[in-house]
C-alpha cells in the first residue's frame, strides 16, 4: 500500500474542527428555535464562530501539504 | 510548499498518461495554469480571470449606480438588495451604527471581490476560482491587516493600542500571561487565518470537484462494464459537490467580510 502520512494526519486534525462545527451550529439551531426572532442576531455570531473553528481543519490541509 | 511551484501542467484530460498507467491523483500543480510570459512575470489563467472578473464588475457597480433615483429602476433595485447584504447584515451590525459608514466602502469592495473571485470556480469559461491560488488571499489579507493596525493606532495611540489589546480587568499577575497571547492573535493568528481560510477552502473544494470528474472519466474511459456504471453516481456526486461549492464560495465571502468588519470593530472599540 502506498500512500501519505500527512493526510494521515489532516484526517486527525479534521475531526476536532468537525465536532466544534456541529456544536455551534446545534447551539444555534437551539437558540433560534427558542426564539426566532434572534435568529438575526445569532447569525454572524454563529458563522463567526463556525469560521474559527473552520480554521483549525485548514491549518491542517495546508500542513498536509507542506509536509508532504 | 510545492503550490507555486512550476511544474508542467498536465491538462484536464486524466487519460492524457492513459493507455494502461492508471489513474493519476491529482495533485497541487493543477492550480498552475500559466498563460503567456510577459518579462518575468508569469501571467497565470488566474490573474486573468482576476482582471476580468475586476473589470466587469468595477464597470456594472458605476453603471448600476450612476443614475440612481428615488424610485429605483429594476438594476438599481437588484444592485441594492445586493448592497443591502454587506452594508446592514456585516458592516452595520458589527461595527455599529456610528462608524460604520467610514469603513463600508471597504467591507463591500472586499466582500464582492471575493464572492466573485469565489464563484469564477462554479462556472464555465473560468472553472476555476481565483482565490485558490494563495497569492489572492494574500493580498486581500494584507489590506486588512495594514488597516486595522492602523485605525487602532490611530484610535488608541501606538501605546494605548498595545494596552488595548489585553482585556480590562484582568488581575495584574495574569497581564503578562495574556499580553504574548493576545500579541500573537493580533500580528500572526488573523492575518494567518484569514488568508488561510479562503484560500483551503477554495483550493480544497476545487480539488474535490477535479478528483470526482476526471474519476468518472477515467471509469467510464478505461473501466471494464462494472466501473463504467460506477462513472454514473461518481459524476452526480460532483454535480452535488459543485452545488455544495456555490454554497461554501458565498459563505468565505461572507465570513472574510465579517472577519474584516470584526476585526474593525474590535480595533475601534473602546477598552472593554
Amino acid at each position: 500500500m502506498e500512500g501519505n502520512l500527512s493526510v494521515v494526519g489532516y484526517g486527525l486534525s479534521a475531526i476536532g474542527p468537525a465536532i466544534a462545527v456541529g456544536l455551534i451550529f446545534a447551539a444555534y439551531i437551539n437558540g433560534v428555535a427558542r426564539q426566532p426572532e434572534a435568529r438575526n442576531l445569532l447569525q454572524p455570531i454563529a458563522i463567526l464562530g463556525f469560521a474559527l473553528a473552520e480554521a483549525l481543519a485548514i491549518f491542517g490541509l495546508v500542513l498536509a501539504f507542506v509536509f508532504n | 510548499m510545492t503550490l507555486t511551484a512550476p511544474a508542467s501542467w498536465v491538462g484536464t484530460a486524466p487519460t492524457a498518461s492513459g493507455g494502461g498507467e492508471g489513474y493519476q491523483t491529482p495533485t497541487p500543480e493543477i492550480f498552475w495554469q500559466p498563460l503567456f510570459e510577459l518579462g518575468p512575470i508569469t501571467v497565470t489563467n488566474q490573474m486573468a480571470w482576476a482582471a476580468i472578473i475586476t473589470a466587469a464588475l468595477s464597470f456594472a457597480m458605476i453603471a448600476l449606480s450612476k443614475n440612481a433615483a428615488v424610485v429605483p429602476g429594476k438594476g438599481q433595485w437588484l444592485f441594492e438588495n445586493f448592497y443591502n447584504l454587506p452594508r446592514n447584515t456585516i458592516a452595520r451590525d458589527m461595527i455599529g451604527t456610528r462608524h460604520f459608514r467610514q469603513y463600508l466602502p471597504l467591507i463591500v469592495t472586499l466582500f464582492t471581490m471575493v464572492l466573485f473571485f469565489n464563484l469564477a470556480g462554479s462556472f464555465f469559461g473560468s472553472m476555476m476560482p481565483v482565490t485558490s491560488k494563495i497569492g489572492f488571499p494574500i493580498a486581500l489579507t494584507l489590506v486588512v491587516y495594514v488597516v486595522y493596525h492602523w485605525i487602532g493606532v490611530k484610535k488608541h495611540g501606538l501605546g494605548g493600542y498595545f494596552k488595548h489589546m489585553v482585556p480590562g480587568g484582568l488581575p495584574k499577575a495574569v497581564v503578562p500571561v495574556i499580553f504574548p497571547l493576545e500579541l500573537i492573535t493580533y500580528f500572526i493568528t488573523r492575518p494567518l487565518t484569514l488568508a488561510l481560510r479562503l484560500f483551503g477552502n477554495m483550493f480544497a473544494g476545487h480539488m474535490l470537484i477535479y478528483l470526482f470528474v476526471t474519476g468518472a472519466f477515467y471509469f467510464l474511459i478505461e473501466g471494464d462494464i462494472l466501473l463504467k456504471l460506477v462513472s454514473l453516481p461518481t459524476f452526480l456526486m460532483a454535480g452535488v459537490m459543485l452545488v455544495f461549492e456555490l454554497l461554501v464560495q458565498f459563505l468565505q465571502a461572507f465570513v472574510f467580510a465579517l472577519l474584516t468588519a470584526s476585526y474593525i470593530a474590535g480595533a475601534l472599540a473602546d477598552d472593554h
